[in-house]
């Protein structure tokens, strides 16, 4: 679980030009990335991609931290 | 004519190979403006097919390639209307973009859908009327319709029947969850996936390939392999149209048009 957490974080990171090190497991990733709804979904194809899963949209309904977000990864791998 | 220039959609004809551009922020929503541009667009079609071999639909817009029915304008029309006009409006609608819709799945050009970033609801209804889909690794495709208490009514259903198996059309109908080019690839929706901002390039070499077989042959192979579903087309008009005159519709645009929610999109 760590490191499909520390996967998460660097990739949004790096995809959204945020320091690493700015991102912790607890933030609300709309409000720390600064995204929207469309850019959220950008996220879950980009996650779906590094972790070669596919995870359905509703999973993540209501989904704002990193932390769970992961949890969400970590149950289809 | 070898070129138009539109608010919402524009096309060229170039070496064969039409290109129907759609550029309306933010991101191609299909209302009233852009299904007059292109119902133009279908009435100077047969003039192109006199000239080209392929079409290719896509967009420049950053977010997609297109998010589907502009449902703001949808919600804002059936407010200013009693419920006997708004429904009346709405089937004309469906009516005008079934046609639409229709004449290019017919069109004996070889039509590819160059598809990146959201491609939603009636988005993926018209990339769906395409010989094939081309997708930018990073498209993403959905019919969120039932999360609005309605089905698709652009001649979706029917078309994506045509194209993937049952259970996979169970699965996106009824849990109205989005999907990526990887998964769209797998199922046999998208036949080609390009990389990132590629699509549209991929497109352009697809159309230069088939440019170079004989017309006539193409043609015939295009209406074998393809039919049109026209009569369940009509039943798919039907429904909709019911269940647009429901309560449940006109509460879920209204939430939808009123959120301000971080994911609108899912109810």
């Amino acid at each position: 679980m760590d490191q499909t957490l520390d996967e998460v974080l660097a990739l949004a990171a790096l995809h959204f030009k945020v320091a690493r090190e700015k991102l912790t497991p607890d933030d609300d990733f709309f409000k720390t990335l600064g995204i929207d709804s469309l850019q959220a979904l950008d996220l879950l194809t980009r996650l779906e991609h590094h972790f070669h899963i596919e995870l359905p949209d509703y999973e993540l309904q209501g989904v704002s931290d990193f932390r769970t977000l992961a949890s969400r990864i970590q149950a289809r791998l | 004519m070898n070129s138009y220039r539109g608010q919402a959609i524009s096309w060229k004809l170039s070496g064969g190979v039409v290109e129907l551009e759609l550029h309306r922020e933010a991101c191609n929503e299909i209302g009233s403006l852009t299904l007059h541009e292109l119902e133009q667009f279908a009435g100077v079609l047969p003039a192109l097919e006199y000239e080209a071999h392929a079409l290719i639909i896509h967009s420049s817009v950053k977010a997609g390639f297109c998010a589907g029915a502009d449902l703001r304008e949808l919600y804002q029309r059936s407010q200013a209307l009693d419920k006997k006009e708004a429904a009346k409006a709405v089937r004309d609608f469906v009516e005008r973009i079934h046609r639409v819709m229709n004449r290019l799945d017919e069109s004996p050009l070889t039509t590819i859908a160059a598809v990146h970033g959201v491609c939603f609801g009636g988005g993926l209804e018209l990339a769906l009327t395409c010989d094939m889909i081309i997708a930018d690794r990073m498209a993403r495709f959905c019919f969120p319709e039932l999360r609005l208490g309605l089905i698709p009514g652009f001649g979706g259903i029917p078309r994506l029947k045509r194209d993937v198996g049952n259970a996979v059309v169970r699965d996106l109908l009824l849990t109205g969850r989005s999907f990526n080019a990887t998964k769209a690839q797998q199922i046999g929706l998208a036949s080609q996936l390009a990389g990132e901002g590629e699509a549209l390039n991929a497109a352009r070499a697809t159309a230069a390939q088939m440019g170079k077989f004989d017309r006539a042959t193409a043609i015939a192979a295009k209406r074998f392999i393809k039919p049109v579903p026209y009569e369940e087309l009509r039943q798919e008009i039907e429904i909709f149209c019911e269940l647009f005159s429901q309560p449940v519709v006109e509460a879920a645009l209204k939430k939808f048009v009123e959120s301000e929610d971080a994911q609108p999109y899912l109810p």
